[in-house]
């Protein structure tokens, strides 16, 4: 399966990208995407919007499911990808490129996966 | 085909309201429309051809068997049609004095007593709409009930994993946190995680029973004790009810409050998604706190009387009221003898086809089912690659409804077979060769069915590009 | 006793062996004896179609038909045309389920599709769902759509019809949201208690339009009050009256509702009905219910399915912001060929005439002394009179076979609300209006 190596997981299936300004990128890995289908919709959350690890964070739909996406680790919203409004395809067709969610002020990192920590984890589902 | 809209002609129309005969009074500009509404403009021939295309279009209980698991698809008598549509009926205001209302309240009256009997109940309401309407409002009940009585820390409401999706949802409207039970392997209510769910917080359990499999659960009387001694209620969802009316009342079982489909168990029609009726039966215990008004006689006179602790109204007037007239001319056709009949060769029919299905297809649960059963299609798809959605599709080019897909959700691609009791063995049998043959035909040509189907109005839709770029109107 | 069971005796023994069984009571053996009925139920012999027939007949002829009727209050007798019972009595739309089969259900499918675009013309909104039970539910329905972490409250017009604000009451009280009335002044929602009561805390304003006293509302003043505090704006509307009344979307709505009785349903005695719901498209993933979307199919070839289901009950489950399932498919069916009959100058000339006959009725009720209308400012088809002797004038009318006004009680004890359809001739009301008259002592 496709995890790349520079990036950190949730076991929630959530994957993150730390950026030099100390804040991260957040999307969902290619097993999330391919495991909940083709995808319809993204719920985004508000920028300023505020989460522990492991909230809700918003939800993404397919045409016969809408799953909760979880926040991997703590942090405020600072930008959202609204190009995801438009083309939620994208999740589908390029996982690691298609963030959701800009968190700055980020706590927990810590306890997420690397890659082939990761890999692991799925490979016992 | 085309839609109305695109058939509309400008200069066109029905001549239907004659000229005003009194002046009509100037409205001031700012409070009326700007725009006319762009409506089709069609003679009446043309609506007539339209609606008569689309209902060829239309597969209902009348075009064929309509095996549709928890549905409950049975055939809707004509005389309950011509009956609510007598004019003393549908002519009557909601709002006409009671002294003028006697009949349509001895339909409530009437339905109400004959239903009470059937489910052990004590008292009912008809104002709710469809079965999910009566969820709402028979939480609403327990809730009041707990409130009354100042024990206001039951907050949850258990439910089995197994569920119809509705009884999660109306909990969770009606206030209560959800409390998910994982179901034995066959549906049924595990005993000891029911008890370990249990306590001070517990305002009841939601159950159907037979269960959402087709299964009656043998231990009913131990697990509406279980929730009984730890001060909760019993709830009834009616669903189910085809397989054991006056055989067995959910009143004898321990419910407090259940609801029914008259859509489905009385046999008044689906109309396409509506309009159901889903009355709200209660113990006595619960019936002051039923939705007003009531009605009750007195001295051979009805009147609408609203329950002392009321929890008000959850919808306008009494309900569906011509739905309750269609269940009242059921019942009375069919008596106390006709009630249990039903219920039985419901499920006789159900078990013959089982019995004839079981040698090819895998059931989920290989043992006596109630008015239901519940097909599981993977071994067949590891096999062969035919899903239960290609078998289904398949059944489409036979002139066949596919029985319910992928519910319930513990069965891994399931069909569920509801053949209720109006289907003839003939219709079984003819529906059990069909069955056979694509099984058959899985195996031998499965692109066949991949494919399928073939031959109705319009194939596979894709339903991704539906949900993605919703196109809900026509744009005009 | 009747039967719809085909099976013959011979037949069902056959089959009982087929299952290895010997009668029908071992079929149940497997229950729990205790929980098995050891009687009959107590109900009346079963009955052939001719008793059935008697009976019911005999049950409806103990309700009075009224030849004339001037009493509306959420249920209107408006004229069906001929067509109306026709199509919607056709088999197919009566006896099939929810269009879950797409490919087997258009012609469902596409009536709802039909449907949902003629809602959005009549109210101006962006997208409308399929039906809900009636108008009070969809106003609750409506009412959840708005409420979110932080907006709770619901403010809910005192002149709203009493059904709606009894059923937003319990829905609200059920999930635990507070509602405040805004109360009326001179038969209208009064603006500057409006005011007063919004701040941040409130989720949505609810009007309606006419309201149960057949006033106009405010409606653009009680839109732009509402969004200036951030809150949304629900309208309930009668259908009819948009035949001609300006739209919900040009008073600003973000949502409208309203019961689609007027639209070719039958009084019933106040059911079934339909309640219809359109909004925006800001709101279009938090409408509840079913909703028809159009598609194609792996041929290309345009089709229709239920689409958004993500957003219902079946998936979301104790997600779900509404548990709804049912919607009132053929009562929308009857309000979309309702709607094709009339055409849209068919629905203007119902309106305009209901208008006008309440507005005759009216002034000729006023010539009658303390016959007068209650309030001042403009109405629809009802309206509020004061009467000297309510019982008297009602039972003097029903002696002609006319169902008066709705006498009311409370503040406004001693007033009937009127109302006037298309239905109603000159010679009618004229006829009303000299009952009355000789009651009242004129």
């Amino acid at each position: 399966m496709n995890a790349p190596k520079e990036l950190l997981y949730a076991k929630s299936h959530e994957w993150v990208k730390k950026l030099d300004d100390g804040s991260v990128l957040i999307g969902l890995s290619d097993k999330a995407q391919s495991d909940l289908g083709d995808l319809v919709f993204v719920n985004l959350p508000a920028v300023g919007d505020s989460f522990a690890a492991e909230d809700t964070m918003c939800d993404v739909e397919s045409v016969k499911a809408v799953s909760d996406v979880y926040a991997p680790v703590g942090g405020t919203v600072s930008a959202v990808n609204e190009s995801l409004i438009d083309a939620p395809e994208a999740i589908n067709k390029d996982p690691y490129g298609a963030w959701l969610v800009k968190l700055t002020d980020v706590s927990g990192l810590e306890n997420l996966l690397d890659a082939d920590a990761y890999i692991a984890v799925c490979g016992e589902e | 085909m085309k839609l109305m809209f695109e058939s509309s002609i400008p200069g066109r129309g029905c001549s239907i309201l004659p000229a005003c005969d009194v002046p009509i009074p100037a409205l001031p500009e700012s409070l009326c429309r700007k725009k006319a509404p762009n409506l089709p403009q069609l003679s009446e021939n043309d609506i007539s051809r339209h609606y008569t295309a689309l209902a060829g279009r239309t597969h209902g209980v009348n075009n064929g068997f309509y095996p549709l698991g928890s549905c409950t698809m049975k055939y809707n008598p004509k005389i309950n049609e011509e009956m609510a549509a007598l004019p003393g009926f549908t002519a009557i205001h909601p709002l006409q004095p009671e002294h003028t209302a006697q009949g349509a309240m001895a339909v409530l009256y009437q339905t109400e007593a004959a239903l009470c009997e059937i489910t052990g109940m004590d008292a009912m309401t008809f104002q709710p709409a469809a079965g999910a309407h009566g969820e709402f409002t028979g939480l609403l009940l327990i809730k009041a009930y707990h409130k009354y009585r100042g024990d206001n820390q039951r907050t949850k409401i258990i439910v089995p994993d197994s569920a119809h999706g509705t009884n999660p949802a109306s909990a969770t409207m009606a206030g209560f946190t959800v409390v998910s039970i994982p179901s034995q392997a066959d549906g049924c209510v595990d005993l000891e995680k029911l008890r370990a769910a249990v306590g001070k917080d517990t305002a009841g359990l939601m159950l159907t029973n037979p269960n959402t499999v087709g299964l009656f659960d043998k231990n009913i009387l131990e697990i509406t004790q279980i929730v009984h001694d730890a001060g909760g209620l019993n709830y009834y969802d009616g669903a189910n009810l085809n397989a054991v009316m006056g055989v067995s009342r959910p009143g004898d079982m321990g419910f407090d409050v259940v609801h029914l489909n008259l859509h489905k168990t009385f046999s008044t029609p689906h109309g396409g998604g509506g309009p159901g009726s889903g009355p709200v039966g209660c113990k006595a215990l619960l019936a002051p706190f039923l939705p007003g008004p009531v009605v009750k006689e007195l001295q051979g006179q009805y009147h609408f009387q609203t329950p002392e602790q009321s929890i008000g109204r959850v919808k306008s007037f009494y309900g569906n009221f011509t739905v309750v007239v269609k269940a009242l001319a059921y019942i009375l056709t069919m008596g106390a003898e006709g009630i249990r009949e039903a219920a039985q060769n419901a499920v006789l029919n159900a078990n013959y086809m089982m019995k004839k299905l079981g040698g090819v297809y895998t059931m989920a649960y290989d043992e006596r089912c109630m008015h239901e059963f519940v097909m599981s299609l993977e071994p067949l798809k590891k096999e062969t690659g035919i899903s239960a959605m290609d078998i289904a599709k398949g059944l489409l080019d036979n002139g066949i409804h596919p029985p319910t897909m992928y519910f319930p959700l513990i069965v891994h691609e399931a069909l569920m077979v509801e053949p209720t009791e109006t289907e003839s063995k003939e219709t079984l049998d003819e529906a059990i060769a069909v069955f056979l043959r694509l099984y058959e035909t899985a195996k031998k040509d499965p692109q066949t069915l991949h494919d399928a189907p073939h031959h109705t109005p319009v194939r596979r839709l894709d339903e991704v590009g539906a949900a993605r770029n919703p196109k809900l109107r026509y744009p005009f | 006793m009747g039967s719809y069971v085909p099976s013959t005796l011979a037949q069902r023994r056959e089959m009982l062996e087929a299952v290895g069984c010997c009668s029908m009571e071992e079929l149940f053996g497997h229950l729990p004896q205790q929980v098995l009925l050891d009687r009959p139920l107590h109900l009346a012999r079963g009955l052939s179609e001719l008793e059935v027939r008697r009976a019911m007949e005999a049950i409806a002829s103990r309700n009075t038909v009224f030849s004339t009727v001037f009493r509306g209050a959420g249920a209107y007798r408006h004229y069906i045309p001929a067509i109306v019972k026709q199509v919607v009595s056709k088999e197919e739309f009566v006896t099939s389920y929810t269009p879950y089969q797409a490919e087997i259900s258009q012609g469902v499918l596409q009536s709802i599709f039909e449907y949902q675009t003629m809602i959005c013309e009549l109210t101006g909104m962006d997208v409308s769902n399929a039906s809900v039970y009636d108008g009070s539910t969809a106003a609750a329905e409506a009412v959840a759509m708005c409420q979110d972490r932080k907006r709770v409250k619901t403010l809910l017009s005192a002149a709203a019809h009493p059904d709606l604000i009894q059923t937003v009451k319990t829905y609200c009280e059920g999930s635990g949201m507070p509602v405040e009335i805004i109360p009326a002044k001179d038969g209208k929602t009064d603006l500057d208690a409006l005011h007063s009561l919004l701040d941040d805390s409130v989720c949505c304003v609810l009007i309606q339009q006419p309201n149960y006293w057949g006033q106009l509302e405010d409606a653009d003043q009680v839109g732009a009050l509402a969004h200036e505090s951030g809150a949304k704006y629900i309208m309930s509307c009668n259908p009819i009256s948009l035949g001609m009344l300006q739209t919900p979307a040009e008073s600003g709505a973000d949502i409208a509702v309203g019961d689609g009785q007027p639209l070719g349903l039958s009084l019933s005695f106040g059911g079934p009905y339909l309640g219809f719901m359109a909004c925006t498209n800001a709101l279009i993933r938090k409408i509840p219910g079913r909703i028809v979307g159009e598609t194609t199919d792996v041929d290309g070839k345009r089709a229709y399915v239920l689409t958004l289901q993500a957003r219902e009950q079946h998936i979301r489950r104790e997600k779900a912001s509404s548990n709804i399932c049912s919607n009132q498919a053929l009562c929308a069916l009857t309000a979309s060929v309702y709607l094709a009959a009339m055409g849209a100058n068919g629905l203007e000339n119902a309106a305009a005439q209901s208008f006008a006959k309440a507005h005759y009725f009216a002034k000729e009720m006023a010539k009658i002394p303390g016959c007068k209308r209650r309030f001042s400012g403009e109405f629809f088809h009802e309206f509020v009179a004061e009467c000297p002797d309510v019982p008297k004038a009602m039972a003097a009318l029903e002696a002609q076979s006319i169902l008066g006004g709705l006498p009311l009680n409370g503040d406004l004890s001693g007033c009937v609300l009127w109302c006037a359809t298309e239905q109603n001739s000159k010679e009618e009301i004229d006829r009303a209006i000299a009952v009355i008259k000789e009651v009242c002592g004129a």
